[in-house]
């Protein structure tokens, strides 16, 4: 099979750069857009028109903004710690992009007789005739999702102000609270599963229409997961961290230009992830009607739930107020854990009977 | 390839381990020490242990760290607040040299292939780690497993009295 280099096919290093590029760039234009999207859906349902001046209805929007904060002056506090203050958007943005490593967005398709899998950290497995990926797949994005919380930590910390520093430290207890949450409530998807591998979880999902995606199967461990994942992402009704009527920005008040940018770029990356996240382990991730025949439809799907979900996410923005910091912390502690406690003790009843 | 990998890596390890202890700042040696335990996550990555790998991430680097950089942040330590003691720095260089001694030898008399076990490097990929390690805790070690958790709730109920003097 052509030029090897290092006992693998040319194929594979084509293939792998390939898929990481393309990944990339497409997350990147969807977190560009989705700004614009959120400004004009929210617009519309406030019986707003949004932005409409740049381009035909303010298409170009996006492009003008990140051109605006490129050209701005770069400001860093006097009395900052720099290093920390340098480090912390790129602490935040990082996680944010490496987690789609592990995400599958489609099926297996066939180049020049060469089988890829789309999703990055995969390969086929021709002798043994499937696909093997991270098999602690759903670890990982815990693991670096636990991660982008220094991010804005230390962004609040380093600033040495103390609206930034009350954002920071609401965002360490916050994002602490509801990550244990959000990964109480997945481990009951696990116990029907059985693995933690992606992969594995999308194809558990395929069969009969859509019947069979966890949504039906955990409904109340779908909903935990969403609801504490926004929290974890810092999104409205939970964006005590940036609460903008109390703590003017919260953590990113002494940040501009291109660091202001990158945590807003972080913010909107990590929507991105954790919805397509939560189409993956309950609404059947790539599946749907033709996707096993037609490999190109695959992609298709999952992008198309991904938008679904994001599209919930600004409604739930346009729709809720926030809350307050201690119901927040009830909601976290008092509610979402034991009713995920509650919901691992019934599956693994209903599993062990099944 | 994988040398290459490893050399990288330990040269970051070394490199953010040493500057843990040599950072004025106790921010900059906390975000040094996470760096520390990612680099050991990767050694558990290709040792063909991606299960301990993500919990060391998510356990060390994501929980007990930032509870350090929470206390730290909130203490506000001062940057010039280290005085240096000469009594402190010659005990510690005795130590130091006792340990290096101690590291050398081992490196030297020490056997780097250990008898194999039951579980080689093709099984773990082909049965899949997390299902080895819970078998192996579920059903070989169950005694030990529930004494830990026995013994951490022990600590939990202990900090909660300690925390609160009136329930």
């Amino acid at each position: 099979m052509g030029i090897e280099i290092l006992g693998l096919p040319m194929m594979y290093y084509i293939a792998m750069v390939t898929k990481v590029l393309v990944a990339f760039v497409f997350v990147l234009l969807t977190v560009a857009y989705a700004t614009y999207a959120e400004r004009k859906i929210i617009g519309h349902m406030q019986v707003r028109l949004g932005p409409m001046r740049t381009g035909w209805h303010g298409l170009l929007q996006p492009i003008a903004d990140g051109v605006k904060l490129f050209f701005k002056e770069e400001i860093i506090p006097s009395q900052a710690s720099t290093f920390a203050f340098l480090v912390a958007p790129l602490i935040a943005l990082v996680p944010a992009f490496i987690t789609f490593a592990v995400i599958p967005f489609g099926g297996v398709i066939e180049v020049a007789g060469y089988k890829i899998p789309l999703q990055i950290a995969a390969y086929y497995d021709t002798t043994a005739g499937q696909v093997f990926d991270v098999n602690v797949g759903v670890l990982y994005i815990l693991a670096m999702s636990s991660l982008g919380v220094y991010g804005i930590v230390l962004a609040g910390w380093a600033s040495n102000s103390k609206y930034s520093l009350m954002g920071g430290l609401r965002a360490s207890a916050q994002m602490i609270s509801y990550e244990l949450a959000a990964g109480l409530s997945i481990i009951a998807v696990f116990m029907l599963s059985g693995t933690l591998s992606l992969t594995k979880i999308v194809e558990l999902q395929s069969g009969f229409g859509g019947f069979e995606w966890y949504l039906f199967k955990q409904p109340l461990a779908a909903f935990m997961f969403f609801i504490c994942s926004l929290a974890e992402i810092n999104r409205t009704p939970f964006d005590l961290p940036e609460a903008e009527t109390e703590l003017v920005s919260g953590f990113c008040t002494e940040y501009s230009s291109m660091k202001y940018a990158m945590f807003f770029m972080a913010e909107y990356a990590n929507m991105v992830t954790v919805c397509a996240l939560t189409a993956t382990l309950f609404l059947g991730g790539w599946n749907g009607p033709m996707a096993v025949a037609i490999p190109i439809l695959g992609p298709v799907y999952f992008v198309a739930k991904v938008y679904f979900l994001m599209f919930v996410c600004m409604w739930i923005r346009a729709t809720l107020p926030r809350y307050r910091y201690d119901q927040l912390m009830h909601l976290g502690w008092k509610v979402f854990i034991p009713a995920a406690l509650v919901n691992i003790i019934v599956t693994g009843i209903i599993a062990y009977f099944i | 390839m994988e040398t290459l990998f490893f050399l990288i890596v330990s040269f970051v390890a070394i490199v953010s381990a040493i500057l843990v202890i040599t950072c004025k700042n106790p921010i900059n040696s906390a975000l040094s020490l996470i760096m520390t335990f990612f680099c050991l996550a990767t050694y558990y990555v290709m040792l063909d242990a991606p299960f301990v790998a993500a919990v060391q991430v998510m356990v060390y680097a994501g929980a007990i760290m930032v509870l350090m950089v929470f206390t730290i942040m909130l203490l506000n330590i001062r940057v010039d607040a280290t005085k240096k003691h000469s009594h402190k720095l010659i005990l510690g260089s005795i130590i130091g040299f006792f340990t290096l001694i101690n590291l050398v030898v081992m490196l030297v008399k020490s056997r780097a292939a250990l008898p194999t076990g039951p579980y080689s490097g093709e099984m773990i990929r082909k049965i899949g780690h997390t299902e080895l390690v819970g078998r192996e805790i579920f059903i070989n070690f169950l005694l030990p497993f529930e004494v830990t958790s026995i013994l951490l709730l022990v600590a939990i109920i202990g900090a909660v009295i300690l925390a609160k003097k009136k329930i």
